[in-house]
């Protein structure tokens, strides 16, 4: 009975309760619906709506998070003097002080390992990898200490640590720095893991990630810390954070189900949104926000709305995030789809360096708006 | 003699040498002191391999992890800070001048003239380049301006068969090894000519001929890998004797040296006993962090001692410094059946880390300009060679202006060159092609075939051709 073990379970049952389609009193829908309000606030208000890029945003997150809980403190390469390799923590040391925000020597195995150790002691650090292609040297303390440690401890040593950075390719670094590791972490029981795509995700995802007591893989994206997206007055206060395994509807839609994580996510919408210009119909695009745990109950809701899947990933295809959902879809949904689930993701060759090779190794608008019109038999 | 724990013995280990002894301690583990397949003049290095047991009232203990400690009524720990610093060798001080009376040069006017103008050439390379990332034309360039003398100088003192591993700012032993301008410049803008076929990012340079791996970004990788490649060195001359000793030598900043991996490499390198030089270019920064906030203690050569290894300190500016300690470090390195040596040069990093980074954001620029002037390694040497009288201002400016013209020439050579074959994105992910990847190829050949007008294939080496055979 493994897969009453898996964590959308009880959405099997109800699926096989309810035979018939459509299912628009299904009991799960109703609760489903209940979205945390904080998500519903998000665009209610415009008035007071700002700008941030996603930058500001998590910037502001760790100021908030060091300013309310003095056993929080962030650590990494150049985090403090040189205001972090991509200036994510610019300001922190002159306003934190330098035992808030500590510069590590050039070790992650030794700074990944002294956080975990410094969590496992009661402290609530956030470490910041330069690039989680760089944290490769330390993965070993992500995955044995911090995600098991409790477990293995008999519930006795908790670890609230929040291991965060870009993560996935950036431009023309080659194939040694150019890995998206979602689905790496988000195989291992025990860690939470969240991809942010706005600067509203941003804030409120890193925010609960410190807040959470267990150890939270925040995988950021090198190519959004400089993008703009409007910032709703909740969002801007300091009690803002965000659930964990709850998705975003991004754009509602009937016809076709487009979950995405990331940086796709707005690739998604931009093909979403092509999309209705050329053949009218509405893609409902979901923002998955959290990789692990994931939302089965809001996907398997839009499919059963819409009867088709397509999930937009810039990792490589073999055992990634796509899978998984489809996986999921399989086993949660089938009945309702009306053709095969399908999935975009980076191609499965070692990251060219050349510039037109790169852009072709991942999902690009065009190639998202295609392969929906191809699915929607458009 | 003793063989090395390999899981099926060639026949050769067992040519020469007295009776096998197993070790006392753990019978099953052969050591690899191996003197065999190095000549038989050299005395073969006798591993301390005794009974622990000892004489009653005995001054010395033989804990098997500290053979040699004597025991001690005092309770005192040892402070770093009472031992001397490891003292810095220089041969030549800043004005050119020979300090160290046993010094004679071991090379003809020609010979430091020819490794003169490898130094210059990387630094005029430097500046051209740097400014040529600025304007967009290629995607990324690394300096090595100040640190010249560590990688030719150390280069000079190598054989042409040892096996280099380079972090990344070592363009110097790529120079001074016979990479010409061209291969540089065919790598940094990834053209056909390019041996890595323009997979990398520029200065990830490799090349077989010179016997230099291809660098790696990954931060220290290479330092583990250098020892087991000396350690293929030891086995392949056990059992080939014929073969001539060969060593590897493995650079690396000390920034590095704060990975986890420097340390692995220097343990399994000393147990092992693997004929590795490691060359550490102590710069001062790693990125933006200093040294002091990279360690405590003495600098990474105390590390090498730590971990029993014969270790040196040596002025990074000092050209004919850094050339004697490597000549001697590879003697060393090849003594006894082959071991590891470090040498730890000390210098300063004049650029900014990458033309990712701008180094004034968290160090002075009086503090760069002050080394500059003050010491600087190309103009070190050339001050020794014009009081030698082997070189003049009126050589440097015609070396310098010739140098410019002939980058200049490599530059647009290169940046004209035709790319890659197509084929060359289908190979080399696995050994040989694999069927869905051969029906890729054969999928693209024919949709380029199909819409010619559509694809422009001229800039690629031998155009669709290259997606035959």
């Amino acid at each position: 009975m493994s897969r009453y073990l898996r964590p959308a379970a009880r959405l099997a049952a109800t699926a096989r309760a309810s035979a018939v389609r459509p299912a628009a009193t299904s009991p799960f829908i109703s609760r489903a619906a209940a979205v945390p309000s904080l998500q519903k606030r998000t665009y209610a208000d415009a008035s007071g709506v700002k700008e941030y890029t996603v930058r500001d945003a998590l910037n502001e997150a760790l100021a908030e998070e060091l300013e309310s809980n003095p056993k929080v403190f962030i650590m990494g390469e150049e985090v403090a003097q040189y205001n972090g390799a991509y200036k994510v923590t610019k300001g922190l040391l002159d306003r934190f002080g330098d035992k808030r925000v500590i510069d590590t020597p050039i070790t992650e195995m030794g700074f990944a390992g002294l956080a975990v150790g410094a969590a496992l002691s009661g402290l609530h650090p956030v470490c910041e990898f330069m690039t989680f292609n760089f944290a490769m040297q330390a993965i070993d303390h992500v995955v044995n200490s911090a995600a098991k440690t409790l477990y293995m401890s008999g519930g006795i040593q908790p670890c609230n640590i929040t291991f965060r950075g870009p993560n996935g390719f950036a431009a023309g670094v080659a194939a040694q720095h150019s890995q998206d590791y979602s689905a790496w972490y988000g195989s291992v029981p025990g860690l939470k893991v969240v991809a942010p795509w706005s600067a509203e995700d941003a804030k409120g995802l890193l925010k609960a990630a410190i807040r959470d007591p267990n150890p939270v893989v925040v995988l950021e994206n090198e190519l959004l810390y400089g993008q703009s997206f409007p910032m709703s007055e909740a969002a801007q206060k300091d009690d803002f954070v965000l659930p964990f395994g709850k998705a975003k509807i991004e754009r509602a839609g009937k016809d076709l189900t487009m979950v995405s994580l990331s940086r796709c996510v707005g690739q998604s919408l931009v093909a979403a949104e092509n999309l209705k210009k050329k053949y009218g119909v509405e893609v409902e695009v979901i923002n998955l926000r959290s990789i692990k745990p994931l939302d089965v109950e809001t996907i398997v809701k839009s499919v059963k709305k819409t009867h088709r899947l397509i999930s937009v990933e810039s990792g490589f295809p073999a055992f990634g995030v796509g899978a998984e959902i489809l996986a999921l879809t399989m086993e949660y949904a089938f009945d309702y789809l009306d053709a095969p689930a399908q999935r975009i993701t980076g191609a499965d060759v070692p990251t060219p360096y050349a510039q037109k090779l790169e852009e072709m190794s991942f999902p690009t608008e065009e190639v998202i708006e295609k392969f929906a019109a191809k699915l929607l038999r458009l | 003699m003793r063989s090395v724990r390999l899981s099926r013995p060639h026949p050769a280990l067992f040519r020469r040498g007295g009776a096998q002894q197993p070790h006392p301690l753990r019978p099953s583990l052969l050591i690899a002191s191996a003197s065999c397949g190095f000549p038989s003049s050299q005395k073969p290095q006798r591993r301390q391999a005794g009974s622990i047991s000892q004489r009653p009232d005995s001054k010395h203990v033989m804990f098997p992890g500290a053979v040699k400690s004597a025991f001690s009524n005092t309770m005192r720990f040892e402070q770093p800070s009472t031992y001397p610093a490891l003292p810095t060798y220089r041969v030549v001080d800043q004005h050119g001048v020979v300090v160290d009376p046993n010094f004679t040069p071991d090379l003809s006017d020609e010979e430091v003239v020819k490794l003169y103008r490898d130094m210059l050439t990387v630094s005029i390379m430097d500046v051209i380049m740097f400014d040529a990332q600025r304007q967009g034309r290629l995607s990324f360039y690394m300096v090595s301006a100040g640190e010249e003398a560590v990688s030719v100088a150390t280069a000079s003192a190598l054989s042409k068969a040892d096996v280099v591993f380079c972090q990344y700012r070592e363009q110097g032993v790529f120079k001074q090894r016979g990479f010409t301008l061209n291969d540089f410049m065919n790598q940094l803008f990834a053209n056909q000519k390019d041996p890595g076929k323009g997979r990398n990012m520029p200065v990830h340079y490799g090349s077989r001929e010179l016997n230099i791996h291809t660098i790696s970004s990954p931060l220290a990788t290479q330092l583990p890998q250098a020892s087991g490649a000396a350690y293929a060195l030891k086995i392949q001359r056990m059992q080939d004797p014929s073969i001539p000793p060969r060593v590897v030598a493995a650079y690396f900043g000390e920034g590095a040296a704060s990975e986890g991996d420097f340390h692995a490499a220097l343990n399994i390198a000393a147990t092992r006993s693997c004929p590795v030089i490691f060359i550490c270019r102590n710069n001062g920064y790693a990125i933006s962090t200093p040294t002091l906030e990279q360690y405590r203690g003495d600098g990474i050569a105390s590390r090498g001692l730590g971990y029993g290894i014969e270790t040196i300190r040596v002025d990074g500016n000092d050209f004919w410094a850094v050339r004697e300690v490597t000549k001697k470090a590879r003697e060393l390195a090849l003594q006894d059946g082959g071991k590891p040596v470090l040498i730890e040069a000390m210098t300063y990093r004049v650029s900014h880390h990458s033309t990712s980074d701008d180094s004034f954001a968290y160090r002075a620029r009086v503090e760069v300009e002050d080394w500059k002037r003050r010491d600087n390694p190309i103009a070190r040497l050339r001050k020794w060679m014009e009081a030698k009288g082997c070189w003049d201002e009126e050589k440097e400016k015609e070396a310098r202006d010739s140098i410019r013209r002939d980058v200049l020439k490599a530059f647009s050579e290169a940046e004209r060159e035709k790319k890659p074959p197509i084929r060359t994105m289908f190979e080399d992910v696995y050994e040989e092609l694999t069927p869905d990847l051969k029906q890729q190829i054969k999928e693209l050949k024919s949709q380029l075939e199909r819409y010619p007008d559509e694809y422009d294939v001229g800039e690629f080496e031998g155009g669709i051709g290259s997606l035959e055979k």
